[in-house]
């Protein structure tokens, strides 16, 4: 499932840049200006997919500076970056997975960022062991990850964690696919 | 250490605060029993029919009761009464050669007299070998508490048979989860050990975790996530009356009675890690007992009363440790695999029950203390939650059978004895009761 939640992420990296690419063209962007013109150009060229591409097509039609180009396709990647919200664990343990590490310091970047955005970090476990236990291992879960956020420039006051064991599974059943989706750690933005 | 974990009321926690939950105290929702496989060593016993003087109350029979009760301990197999060759109800009556014949080792034979709102029970139990009459005694109880009264004379007869307090005089107590309005639904509650009379103590759409009873009985320590995080109340039965004893940031949880009742133990990560503390429940004064980096949780105190056990993951996974005295520095009791936890003691100190990883399978396994051996005494493959009747002879856990949850009981040194699934949806964290003058 982590497979599927980074091409989740990549769909969407791509779609944001589409609908931002539409939004903008209305006036109405807050994701710096050329950027809508930009793929708003790739769509009168008739790159009707969004998987059209929003880099070769746009550069030839846009007066953007490398820099701004930079820029904006950077912020948009941390967007769709942030869309994933859900990290996995392995049997027993709290350490967060390399492939988890680039979206939490998107992440941890959109709070520093937005100080006024709060975020609860709610630990979970798979069902096997103790139901004791698994509660205060679903708390070390969200407290590696309420490190790693405050790290990456959160601050803590923004942060706030619950633990709830085992008692919350995303998925029912007492699969191996089920027990990994289970021992996780959910961010709720608020 | 300082504190770091914040925790703020959001929109959503508030939300969770307003949930409904509430106290019922009338409510019935029954386990069913399930008499899993009878031990092969039990001991044949003949629960002769009570005769009966007077109006009886509609429902189970005394002596049907008493036989149900006898038989799901697996240590005893009882004598159907269609299979017996005569009915007595006293001494007179009793031919000791038909119950030789029969392969009966005891008979208990009776009679119920009913005397304005009560019902009067006379009883002998006999060793058919030695042609003895070993118990004989009366009780008398409500006639609306028949159940009681049959749960009495069984734990009379456990005793005079085996020499150790019955225990079918106790309660459980553990919590249901099933769906209802398309939202989970966790109830909190309280049976007779054979599942009958369960009544409903708390019902939340939150997790209820970890019922701890008090010493005396009255009172079930327990871990509610109403307000949206792990907090522990303590709860008086006969009132409904609660109190909210810890609501620190971060964990509250795994709450177990001092032996007076005076103070409990619980797991607190307010100041970092889960570690354990001693709350006196009077002054609410509070006591660290561990100190370290890894997760200290799952407290019970031992046989003694003094010392304690605990699941600590300080080798790297979770194992037993032992503290003589509160503070004392622990020693690891359990080696045999990477997974093992939430200990729960003998009551003589003999041994410690807990949770055990095999392969990818997690047993009730137990250790004995003097000697360090451990023995895996279930073949079921997902258990939880082992809690020790008072008088050390069975074991309370939680399973998983068909896809459900169930609790089963089993004798102390791993026969299977019978099952407790809940007539609908799952049931889970049992606690024995304590044996209750």
């Amino acid at each position: 499932m982590n497979f599927s939640a980074q091409s989740k992420a990549f769909a969407l990296l791509l779609s944001v840049g589409f609908v931002a690419g539409c939004s903008s063209t209305g006036g109405t962007s807050e994701e710096g200006g050329e950027y809508g013109s930009d793929v708003a150009a790739v769509d009168q060229e008739g790159g009707s997919t969004v998987y059209g591409g929003d880099d070769q097509d746009g550069v030839s039609s846009s007066a953007m500076t490398e820099e701004e180009r930079m820029a904006a396709r950077e912020q948009a990647e941390q967007q769709a970056l942030r869309e994933v919200t859900v990290f996995y664990f392995d049997f027993d343990t709290a350490e967060i997975k390399q492939e988890a590490r680039d979206v939490l310091v998107a992440h941890a970047r959109f709070l520093a960022n937005n100080p006024g955005q709060n975020v609860r970090i709610e630990g979970h476990a798979d069902e096997r062991g103790t139901k004791e236990y698994n509660l205060a291992l679903g708390e070390r879960r969200a407290n590696a990850v309420q490190r790693f956020l405050i790290v990456n420039g959160a601050s803590r006051g923004q942060l706030e964690t619950v633990s709830y064991g085992e008692e919350k599974p995303a998925v029912m059943g007492s699969s191996e696919s089920a027990w990994a989706q289970n021992r996780r750690v959910e961010l709720v933005f608020e | 250490m300082t504190h770091w974990i914040w925790y703020r009321p959001s929109r959503a926690l508030l939300a969770a605060i307003a949930l409904i939950f509430f106290v019922v105290s009338g409510a019935r929702a029954e386990l069913l029993i399930r008499i899993t496989e009878g031990a092969g060593s039990a001991i044949p016993v003949a629960v002769v029919p009570f005769a009966e003087s007077g109006q009886m109350p509609a429902g189970d029979k005394v002596g049907s009761i008493v036989q149900a009760d006898l038989t799901m301990t697996g240590e005893f197999r009882t004598l159907p009464p269609e299979k017996m060759l005569s009915l007595p109800s006293r001494r007179e009556e009793v031919y000791f050669r038909d119950w030789r014949l029969l392969g009966q080792r005891y008979v208990l034979v009776g009679a119920l007299t009913r005397s304005g709102d009560r019902v009067q029970a006379r009883y002998e139990l006999f060793d058919v070998n030695r042609e003895e009459r070993i118990l004989g005694e009366t009780a008398a109880a409500p006639a609306s508490n028949i159940r009681s009264l049959a749960h009495h004379i069984s734990d009379k007869v456990y005793e005079a048979i085996t020499g150790v307090p019955g225990a079918f005089s106790t309660k459980l107590a553990y919590v249901t989860l099933d769906t209802a309005n398309g939202k989970p639904r966790y109830r909190l509650q309280v049976s007779d050990v054979d599942g009958k009379r369960a009544r409903i103590r708390l019902e939340s759409q939150e997790p209820i975790l970890s019922p701890a009873w008090s010493p005396d009985g009255e009172k079930l320590a327990y871990v509610s996530f109403e307000t949206g995080k792990p907090v522990i109340f303590v709860h008086e039965l006969a009132t409904g009356k609660r109190s909210k004893v810890a609501d620190f940031p971060g964990l509250n949880s795994a709450p177990a009675w001092s032996d007076d009742g005076r103070s409990l133990l619980m797991t607190l990560s307010k100041d970092g890690s889960a570690e354990i503390y001693r709350m006196n429940l009077e002054s609410r004064q509070l006591t660290k007992l561990t100190n370290h980096w890894a997760i200290d949780t799952e407290p019970t105190y031992d046989a003694s009363g003094e010392g304690i056990f605990f699941t600590s993951d300080r080798s790297g996974g979770p194992q037993i440790y032992h503290m003589e005295t509160p503070g004392a520095e622990p020693r690891r009791i359990t080696f045999g695999s990477r997974y093992n936890a939430r200990p729960r003691p003998d009551n003589d100190g003999e041994y410690v029950y807990y949770v055990h990883q095999r392969d990818r399978a997690f047993h009730i396994a137990r250790t004995e203390l003097k000697t360090g051996e451990e023995t895996i005494l279930t073949r079921t493959e997902s258990d939880e939650s082992p809690s020790v009747a008072p008088n050390g002879r069975m074991l309370i856990y939680a399973t998983r059978q068909n896809g459900t949850n169930v609790l089963t009981v089993i004798s102390a040194d791993g026969g299977a004895a019978y099952s407790l699934p809940a007539s609908e949806g799952d049931v889970r964290e049992p606690a024995w009761g304590p044996l209750v003058r």
